[in-house]
């Protein structure tokens, strides 16, 4: 069978036929203000090649689903039968029909403190402030890891949110994305910049394409403070990557919160730079994977590089898999010379329900300071059979009690959710999905 | 109230016999106490009554009420009045104190046909019950026994314990890794639950927690069976002489 597969594969899978493959399936965009951006983009991917199964960072993901020039069409699915998350939340909704902004489903993007705009409106703006910053942290991540899937966004992202944000705005920002063709490839790219003082959070759910690519590039200047809650939904058979760049300055906070539940191949990205001293970074994932219908394979890659003194950086992830579910993570703390009193923290740690699923973790840690506080962790277990026994011990029925195990698992990770009503509508909906999957 | 008969037990993994032929009945508002020394199968008795895992039941019965306990679930056996306070209360980090009574009374209800429990008569309640214990508002926010002392997580057991009001509870060696204050508080609490329609069954090393919890009958145990019985005196027996003459009295 392993014969079988290898010999379906093209010869130079990941090669420049397939590169060639992938970009003629696109419709690349001339762009306006980022038509340098996309030219250096596209030169970059030319360069590194799309990835190939062994690439260091590749190793435990196969590219192959990415690499194709177009996914399977996936059906649109109903509405499931949660109501959408954050609905009664008091906040500035965009919409993104298949990656493309959908204004008349938006609300008006005027709101103090924040400048909210779009890519593709924004093109024909020659000075637009994003100029200098589409492209610009995503090219930056390649000088220590090829990421050609960032390198492809750029140079083909239809559309994107387009953010400055100069005070600290009353409400929210929340992006909701819907499907309306079945077999869309979809691909956006969002800057923010948050100037210096200034904070926001950024929410983002729905469902995003039969394959989606997202790059969100995020500058968080000094002092400012930038949160970001995503919730997307996946369905069964989704293809998804994404990549987080972001540049964090002195005394800035930068965090981000991930739900992910199902998907058959995702890959997810998030590359930090603490450039400033005392800088804080927070990366966390709840991740849910049920192999029952569909294959499930969750990759979260993180790299995290502190340039300057004193950052504390956090990194949470916890994957719950059943059914052959597999979870993958690769992490990485680079302490560069000089960022002494460094305090930077990893956990990795998975939950398996079954003897089927898997659970994969490289923590790295490269230091080039000699006064710093770096730790990792990495733990795969199962439900903890003396916790179950007291739950049930007080009359708790044994699906009740497993679902309260794995809501306790995931509870460093969901922490990292600052806002207590988020982080409870989020909770919720983890019980309401692991109840109907029990 | 709680009837064993000859109760034979295993570990499910090796072919080692623990409980070789338990005998006891605990009538309804009496307070029982087993004493015996380590290795007895005291703790074991505890676990295969309450249904844990990792037991097999290879003779012998053990009801509730005149129902069978060994072919329930464990959680119906909490629904049907069966408590066992831990003797090394679990924690979960993550859920609530509040959460997890709540859901643990309200399945106990559901499972008996009763109304569950709205959100502000169970507030009511829960301070009503934790303030007699003794047990701050703060400590039921927090995370199920998570950062808790010995003295907190056995209270928050007791605590369970009267909110969930069951008939025969179970307390396996509520004693131990306690001072004497925080001993004192606990019996109190146990204390405050005797009821005519209640029993206790006290499992402990030391007679010093009989002091607080008089005790109607004290049962030895040794080797996995109930070696002798008698009154609060047996106790007293064993804290002046040690085990090794009344087993060597028996046999």
């Amino acid at each position: 069978m392993a014969d079988a597969a290898l010999k379906s594969r093209p010869a130079d899978a990941g090669g420049a036929d397939a590169l060639t493959a992938r970009l003629s399936a696109l419709d690349l965009p001339k762009g306006g203000f980022t038509a340098p951006a996309r030219a250096a983009a596209l030169a970059r991917l030319k360069d590194m090649g799309l990835p190939k199964p062994r690439d260091e960072y590749w190793r435990y993901t196969d590219p192959a689903a990415f690499n194709a020039p177009s996914p399977q069409p996936l059906p649109i699915a109903g509405a499931g039968p949660d109501s959408p998350l954050f609905e009664d939340l008091d906040r500035l909704r965009l919409v993104f029909v298949d990656g493309v902004f959908d204004a008349d489903a938006s609300d008006d993007l005027a709101l103090d403190g924040i400048e909210i705009g779009t890519l593709a409106a924004s093109e024909a703006d020659p000075g637009h402030w994003a100029a200098d910053l589409y492209g610009t942290l995503e090219a930056e991540s390649h000088k220590r890891v090829a990421r050609p899937f960032a390198a492809l966004n750029t140079a083909a992202a239809g559309d994107g949110v387009l953010i400055r944000v100069t005070g600290k705005p009353s409400r929210p920002v929340h992006l909701i994305h819907r499907r309306r063709d079945e077999a869309a490839d979809v691909c956006y790219h969002h800057v923010i910049r948050v100037e210096p003082g200034a904070e926001m959070t950024l929410l983002e759910t729905g469902m995003t394409g039969a394959r989606s690519s997202f790059v969100l590039e995020v500058d968080v200047a000094d002092q400012a403070r930038f949160h970001l809650i995503s919730a997307k939904r996946a369905g069964h058979q989704k293809l998804g990557w994404g990549g987080i760049f972001a540049r964090v300055g002195a005394e800035a906070l930068f965090k981000s919160f991930a739900l992910s539940v199902n998907g058959t191949m995702m890959r997810y990205e998030t590359v930090v730079d603490m450039v400033g001293d005392d800088a804080v970074a927070h990366v966390a994932a709840a991740v849910l994977g049920d192999g029952n219908r569909g294959d499930f394979h969750h990759d979260d890659t993180v790299f995290i590089t502190h340039a300057a003194e004193r950052g504390e950086s956090r990194q949470v992830f916890k994957k719950v898999l059943k059914n052959g579910a597999k979870g993958i993570f690769q992490g990485k703390i680079l302490v560069r010379p000089g960022a002494q009193k460094t305090d930077g923290y990893q956990i990795s740690q998975a939950l398996l329900l079954d003897e089927d699923s898997q659970f994969l973790g490289k923590p790295e840690l490269e230091i080039y300071a000699d006064d710093v506080q770096c730790s990792h962790g990495s733990t795969t277990g199962a439900i903890d059979e003396t916790a179950l026994f007291y739950l049930r011990s007080r009359g708790v029925p044994r699906d009740r009690a497993i679902v309260l195990m794995v809501l306790s698992f995931l509870a460093d990770a969901l922490a990292e959710v600052d806002d207590e009503t988020l982080r409870e509508q989020i909770s919720d909906r983890l019980d309401a999905w692991l109840t109907r999957h029990a | 109230m709680l009837k064993i008969n000859n109760l034979h037990a295993k570990l499910e993994d090796e072919d080692k016999q623990i409980l070789k032929g338990v005998t006891l009945e605990v009538p309804a508002g009496e307070v029982h106490a087993i004493m015996g020394p380590n290795g007895s199968g005291k703790s074991t008795l505890s676990y295969v009554l309450s249904g844990r895992d990792g037991y097999e039941v290879t003779e012998g019965e053990a009801s509730l009420n005149g129902e069978n306990l060994l072919e329930q679930e464990p959680e119906e056996r909490a629904a049907a009045g069966l408590f066992l306070a831990f003797q090394y209360p679990v924690e979960i980090p993550g859920v609530g104190n509040m959460t997890f009574l709540r859901t643990a009374l309200n399945a106990q209800r559901k499972a008996r046909g009763e109304d569950e429990l709205s959100a502000a008569d169970f507030l009511k309640l829960i301070r009503e019950k934790a303030k007699t214990l003794n047990i701050d508002a703060e400590m039921l926010k927090r995370p199920v026994n998570v950062g808790f002392s010995g003295g907190e997580k056995k209270r928050n057991e007791i605590l369970q314990m009267a909110m969930l009001e069951p008939q025969m509870c179970i307390l396996d060696e509520t004693d131990s890794g306690l001072d004497v204050d925080a001993m004192r508080l606990v019996a109190d609490g146990v204390n405050a639950l005797r009821a005519p329609d209640r029993s206790f069954l006290v499992i402990t090393h030391y007679q010093r927690l009989l002091d607080h919890i008089k005790p109607d009958v004290v049962h030895i145990m040794a080797n996995g069976r109930i070696v002798k019985t008698g009154g609060p005196e047996l106790a007293l027996e064993v804290e002046k002489n040690g085990y090794g003459d009344l087993l060597a009295e028996v046999g």
